[in-house]
């Protein structure tokens, strides 16, 4: 399990989970990122990402970012 | 009798374009969430039934997250509107459903719009209707609200609903899985034996929200006094299913959810997977302009572009307009005479209107175009992008990228892009960006700029006017710096934000918002403005007898007691400060008061400025005019936004400063310099 801010661009990655309970978490959660959802990286230069999640695109800030962890090694 | 109807879903699905379907109305929208950030209500009738519409913010669940939404979440829940109409975006079903679900837990009589359903056929998609309303068991109506497609049948729908609905409400149960199941059954079987803790919410589902963490409930059973008992049961039996599960209970509901809403998905959408691309033409445009390294650069140019645009296609303009009503001004002087009409009334309509009104009217190419552009950008899609790349630079001033947004309406007005921070999380950014949006410079300043700039800076004016936007744009990134690290410490929220699909404006929206603006501009220019022309010709006329305008009238003896304080700024005579005075009123009104009282006309003005001013003065001049106190209509819009006169008068009085400030360090720096 790593954070999706590691993941390069262009990769699709699966959310594993999303850490930290409180507000912003569940917010993430709301949109759409819960375990087992397909994610793909369309922008990250370190600034916000670029999220894919189904046909919605989210910016999500780098500390936002760091709270969503996905699948695989890093 | 009256029903009321609320209109809710997903940010940007288009519920605003369904309510001024519905009803007649023109409210603004745009293609970025966050365009509705108020309550608007509304009324359609058909045959004997008349049913009140309430369009409310975009909201992704019922827990809010910022000012609007919670305007929004408050009504749903403890309004309880008698029928809901939940928005969805058919080309993004899945999405759009979450809410509906939480909608449906309610127990609120539903009927699901499925708009953009052209959009979703581009996209290859395919919805089955029957089946989508047997899953959800309520009546779902496709719609395309930008063609007023579907809204007849609609208003049949929500009509009918609202008669003759035989379903009984709150027979929705969400399943669960076995390991929560038990645990609502619970908690159920407890809230049973209390009184509702919302009105007319069921108290599974009340149970469901409390332990998903839901602010609302959570803040009723404390006031009810059933919190140690609800959170026994979850520390019991709730943490026995949190271990079995893996991971926390919040989690673990919404998961349940969004399981649910894509097995409805799954049965009642198809998908021609030959249309279906990796990247659709959204992400490859945003491959480009989000990017690390050409996304700031592009977005500067944009931006850049605009502005130099919206003048070199107006000024052409404001000359030909300013010709016709110099030429009006001296023809009707003659005309006035001959027709027997006294000094006074040809001195009011030849210095009062033609010089005050006209020379403040012949801008409106300039706010048209200028407006037209800011429709572009709302429509396209670019608006958006625009908070995505400042993102990092407005973390260096203690904000995030979304505080950009209303930066960038400031630039158009800023009374509503102080309305449109209610879309920023945290109350201190809000308040941070409330207070330096004064100093984006908006439209009605505009005037001022292309006046003075013509008259003094000849071949540099565009570059005089720009600079100025800059300076405004920096002294807000400063100011909040320094609000940030004094007044207002502590973390700024972090940027979540869905970015629209991008879309070719069409033409009739953006026209339609740039006549809007600038026909509210005209009205302005024909009430306001008038009125305080007005009252600046009326003062400079009195006490009878002295000569118009001159050092003796009313209004000389005003600015002569405010003049003094300007002589460090190289602006210390009376004209400049009854100018400054009145544009308190609107910005516009510095360049009305000039026009009373120097002379009908643009070119008369150009040319009766320079006996007053300096290059270096008339800079100095210009800075004052961009950062002191914003306009009445924006002081009342910050009292209404943030509540307090004491922020206002702070605010009035460190935007005050600034100015001055500004103004004298330009003009004593430029002297240094040798520029005076
Ligand atoms: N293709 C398509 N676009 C639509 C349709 N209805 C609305 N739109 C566009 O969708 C965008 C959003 O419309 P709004 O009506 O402002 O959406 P809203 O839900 O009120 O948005 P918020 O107030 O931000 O929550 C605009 O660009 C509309 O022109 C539709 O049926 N089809
Ligand atoms: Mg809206």
């Amino acid at each position: 399990m790593c954070p999706i801010t590691v993941m390069p661009e262009g990769s699709e990655v699966t959310v594993a989970r999303v850490t930290g309970g409180g507000e912003a978490s569940k917010r993430l959660s709301e949109l759409g990122l819960v375990p087992g959802v397909q994610v793909s990286v369309v922008q990250n230069g370190g600034g916000p990402l670029l999220l894919k999640v189904g046909d919605s695109r989210f910016a999500l800030g780098q500390g936002m970012a760091l709270k969503v962890f996905v699948d695989g090694a890093c | 009798m009256g029903y009321t109807v609320a209109l809710t879903g997903n940010p940007n699905t288009g519920k605003t374009s369904l309510f001024n379907a519905l009803t007649g109305s023109n409210q603004h929208v745009g293609n970025w969430p966050g365009v509705t950030v108020e309550r608007k209500e509304g009324r359609f009738r058909m045959g004997d039934g008349e049913v009140k519409v309430v369009d409310l913010p975009g909201i992704y669940s019922l827990g809010a997250a910022s000012l609007d939404e919670e305007i929004a979440a408050d009504f749903l829940l403890r309004s309880r509107p008698d029928l809901a109409i939940v928005v969805a975006d058919g080309s993004n079903l899945e999405r759009s459903l979450y809410l509906a679900v939480q909608m449906l837990e309610t127990g609120t009589p539903l009927v699901l719009a499925l708009n953009m359903m052209d959009a979703a056929a581009e996209k290859g998609i395919t919805i089955d209707v029957e089946k989508l309303s047997a899953l959800l068991g309520i009546p779902v109506v496709p719609t395309v609200a930008r063609r007023k497609e579907g809204i007849e049948d609609l208003k049949k729908r929500v009509l009918d609903e609202l008669k003759n609905r035989t379903a009984p409400l709150n027979s929705f149960a969400l399943p669960y899985g076995e390991r929560l199941g038990p645990l609502f059954d619970e908690m159920e079987a407890f809230l049973t034996t209390k009184p509702e803790l919302i009105p007319g919410l069921p108290a599974r589902t009340a149970a469901v929200k409390f332990t998903e963490g839901d602010s609302v409930v959570l803040a009723a059973a404390e006031s009810a006094g059933l919190l140690p008992a609800l959170e026994s049961i979850l520390s019991g039996s709730g943490a026995a299913v949190e271990s079995a599960l893996g991971y926390d209970l919040q989690t673990a509901v919404i998961e349940r959810r969004w399981g649910f809403v894509s097995g409805v998905t799954a049965e009642a959408v198809t998908r021609d997977l030959s249309l279906k691309t990796r990247l659709s033409l959204s992400d490859r445009i945003d491959r480009v302009v989000t990017s690390r390294t050409l996304g700031l650069p592009l977005f500067f140019l944009v931006t850049w572009a605009i502005f130099r645009l919206t003048y070199a296609l107006g000024d052409p303009l404001v000359e030909i307009f300013g010709g016709l009503f110099e030429s009006l001004g001296e023809r009707s002087a003659g005309f006035l005479a001959a027709a027997g009409l006294s000094d006074v009334m040809v001195s009011f309509i030849q210095d009062g209107l033609i010089g005050g009104v006209g020379s403040v009217v012949v801008f409106f190419p300039h706010i048209f175009i200028l407006f037209a552009f800011i429709a572009v950008l709302e429509d396209s899609g670019y608006m958006a992008r625009g908070a995505f790349v400042m993102d990092r630079v407005m973390h260096l001033m203690g904000l995030h990228g979304k505080s950009f947004i209303p930066m960038l309406m400031g630039f158009g007005c800023n009374v509503p892009s102080m309305m449109a921070t209610r879309i920023l999380e945290r109350p201190r950014d809000r308040m941070i960006t409330l207070l330096i949006l004064p100093f984006m410079s908006c439209s009605a300043r505009l005037p001022v700029f292309v006046l003075f700039s013509g008259a003094f800076f000849g071949p540099h004016a565009g570059t005089a006017v720009f600079s100025l936007y800059i300076l405004g744009i920096v002294v807000a990134v400063g100011a909040a710096k320094i609000l940030g690290s004094t007044l207002f410490k502590g973390e700024s929220s972090q940027l979540v934000m869905e970015l629209p699909p991008y879309h070719i404006p069409s033409a009739g929206m953006v026209f339609r918002h740039a006549w809007e603006r600038g026909f509210l501009f005209l009205q302005k220019a024909g009430t306001f403005i008038l009125l305080s022309v007005v009252a600046v010709w009326a003062l400079a006329s009195l006490p009878w007898g002295v000569e118009y305008g001159s050092e003796e009238s009313l209004v000389g003896s005003i600015g002569k007691v405010l003049a003094p304080l300007f002589q460090p700024a190289g602006f210390g005579f009376w004209q400049a400060a009854v100018a400054l005075f009145f544009g308190f009123l609107a910005k516009e009104v510095v360049v009305g008061t000039f026009g009373a009282l120097l002379g009908a006309g643009e070119a008369g003005l150009a040319a009766a400025l320079p006996t007053l001013f300096t290059p270096l003065s008339a800079y100095a001049f210009l800075v004052m005019t961009l950062l002191y106190v914003p306009c009445v209509a924006a002081v009342a819009a910050f009292k209404r936004e943030t509540g307090s006169w004491k922020w206002t008068f702070f605010m009035i009085a460190y935007t005050t400063l600034v100015g001055y400030g500004g103004a004298v360090l330009v003009y004593q720096g430029g002297r240094l310099l040798g520029l005076g």
